[in-house]
């Protein structure tokens, strides 16, 4: 799945200086050198294929979805290379998709309208470092992680739906859990395989039963069981 | 950038510009020494502070500092300092040379918005700045303000933000088209020396806890070095709890829970991010305080919203942001007192609600926002 080129090999001997040396690139991953003691650098690479990739999705789902806007996140007046090629390829996308207003955000911007007006924002579309950022800020804005649907696409059309909390060990085999997050990307995923009705009923079910809080778990201040949420949301089906 | 250029030229192109950052570096340096530096004044004696008022809404809301320390009897003299319009060879900007040897001179400034000037051959004027003085660390203390209602109540933490290197350091180069790269540097030097300020204004302040922020667990040697510096210095302050956050975490912690942060440090980027961030949730960039420290003490304070050329001119702006930058010099002189007194006048004039600038929903012109901060002094 990489794309991945050699760059020269650099090697100096002279006292206090480190070999450094390159091997392979490939996207995403982040390579580390070492070049005098106490001075680190990392690469951060952006190419064209994955950075149209990932504009191709972000578009394609927001017209599949019936998104209005796409935003793009960047720091490309600081970055101007990596960031500006990311951002071309947004553009090349753009204009292909002339129904759905494009916009491009600095990502410092984009923070502080999300924590004062996160209304504004409909579809992000970012780089790896401030997706990381911004994702878990926009899950911090609704609740949390264990409210929070994810799902992630593969080559060849693969859609791995998966709740990103942890496994919380100390709650484990007590029936305390809270399942709406994993409940909420099982969503995701009838999506992606087109079952919109199926779909629809269990999201709506779902939100009804917190909107009407006589059912929930812990984590949302309530007193349900995990098999107790579960029914009320099977009732509201 | 579609022109094919040899990979081995654009390397090495990159490779020289690292090979002058490292002279930079690796030369011998003064830290900051002078950290904590005093100002002593004798009684009636005045400090000498440069005054950038910039462009737009700048000259205006100067003009409201400029009134308020009257009013608080600060003993300050200004040596007013503008952009200019023409390109100073000497500094490859348009600040001139004397402009910033004032600074270098006074060691302490007050800066207002700068319209960025269009064209080439020029640095950028904050670029300029930040070299120039070795602005190291831009320092933004947040603090919701009682009776300016936003989403969040308590917040009360300050961002300590490396400004001179991590992924801002500028080199980036094409290694084949379509594969584009930008070198993220961090130094033991600069790690080092923005963990002391932080520190050191944790301590100065009265604050508990210092937080360092990263993502060492993907970047390990990078923010991983970073860290490390801040272990370092965090074992010479073991009255202050230290710990270490995710930015990921933090980030979902600031918009669910911001009270629980106190003093963070960070790295570039997460310190561009995570600064904007706080001052969204106080209310924005018109209300929040900024400085940044250089070497050899160097305390230049600055208002970080822009020069808003619209309301120019219409006494609409609200000085806040620029007032509370001066407090933060005020701070950083140690003039306290004086300090404690603008700060409150400054909170209870918007608490009271009375007189409120356009931007925060009133009708306040800034000529009264101004003269009711006065009022309370």
């Amino acid at each position: 799945m990489g794309f991945s080129s050699s760059l020269p090999q650099l090697v100096w001997d002279t006292k206090g200086l480190v070999v450094v040396v390159l091997v392979l690139v490939s996207h995403g991953t982040v390579l580390f050198l070492q070049v005098v003691r106490g001075v680190v650098e990392s690469l951060k690479i952006i190419t064209r294929q994955a950075s149209l990739r990932v504009a191709e999705y972000a578009f394609h789902y927001a017209k599949a979805n019936g998104r209005e806007r796409v935003s793009a996140i960047h720091k490309a007046n600081i970055m101007r290379k990596t960031d500006g090629l990311f951002l071309k390829c947004c553009r090349e996308v753009a204009e292909k998709y002339p129904e759905i207003t494009y916009e491009e955000v600095i990502i410092d911007n984009c923070c502080m309208t999300l924590v004062k007006n996160p209304g504004t924002f409909d579809v992000l579309v970012m780089p790896n470092l401030y997706g990381d950022i911004i994702s878990d800020l926009c899950a911090g804005l609704i609740g949390g992680l264990g409210l929070t649907p994810s799902c992630n696409i593969g080559e060849g059309g693969i859609c791995l739906a998966e709740a990103v909390h942890g496994s919380a060990p100390d709650i484990s085999g007590k029936n305390l859990a809270n399942p709406t997050a994993l409940m909420l990307s099982a969503v995701m995923m009838l999506r992606h395989l087109q079952f919109n009705d199926q779909a629809d009923r269990i999201h709506n079910a779902i939100l009804q039963t917190i909107a009407e809080g006589k059912y929930r778990t812990a984590d949302l201040g309530g007193k349900s069981s995990t098999s107790d949420y579960t029914k009320a949301v099977c009732d509201h089906i | 950038d579609t022109t094919r250029e040899s990979p081995s030229s654009e390397w090495w192109r990159g490779d020289m510009a690292l090979r002058r950052l490292l002279q930079g570096i690796v030369l011998p340096r003064t830290t900051g020494r002078h950290v904590g530096a005093s100002f002593s004044t004798e009684a009636g004696e005045t400090i000498r502070a440069t005054l950038f008022p910039g462009d737009g809404i700048g000259p205006e809301i100067a003009e409201s500092v400029k009134q308020v320390f009257n009013v608080a009897g600060v003993p300050i003299e200004w040596e007013e300092h503008y952009v200019g319009t023409e390109v100073d060879p000497r500094t490859e900007s348009f600040l001139t040379w004397e402009s910033l040897e004032s600074v270098r001179r006074n060691k302490v400034g007050l800066k207002g918005p700068m319209a960025t000037p269009i064209g080439k051959g020029h640095r950028s004027l904050n670029l300029t700045l930040r070299k120039e003085l070795g602005l190291y660390a831009n320092v933004r203390p947040c603090n919701s303000l009682p009776g300016y209602k936003t989403r969040y109540d308590d917040v009360n933490l300050v961002t300590i933000r490396e400004n001179t290197e991590g992924e801002y350091s500028g080199l980036e180069h094409q290694v084949v088209r379509g594969v584009v790269e930008s070198l993220k540097i961090i130094t033991r030097q600069a790690s080092l020396r923005v963990a002391e300020y932080a520190f050191h204004y944790a301590k100065a302040n009265g604050r508990e806890r210092v937080s360092a922020i990263h993502k060492a667990n993907i970047m390990r040697k990078t923010d991983g070095l970073f860290l490390k510096c801040c272990r370092e210095v965090a074992e010479k302050y073991p009255e202050i709890t230290y710990e270490e956050v995710i930015i990921d975490n933090c980030c979902m912690t600031l918009v669910k829970n911001p009270g629980t942060f106190d003093v963070l440090v960070m790295p570039n980027l997460y310190g561009d991010i995570i600064s904007d961030l706080c001052a969204g949730l106080i209310g924005g960039l018109g209300l929040t305080p900024s400085c940044n420290i250089g070497e050899g003490g160097i305390c230049l304070a600055e208002a970080v919203h822009g020069s808003a050329p619209d309301i120019s001119g219409k006494n609409l702006a609200n000085p806040t942001a620029l007032m509370l930058s001066a407090v933060m010099m005020l701070r950083h002189l140690q003039f306290n007192d004086q300090a404690d007194r603008i700060h409150n006048a400054i909170l209870q004039t918007i608490a009271e609600g009375k007189y409120r600038t356009a931007d925060l929903g009133g009708k306040s012109s800034t000529s009264d926002y101004t003269k009711a901060v006065c009022d309370h002094i």
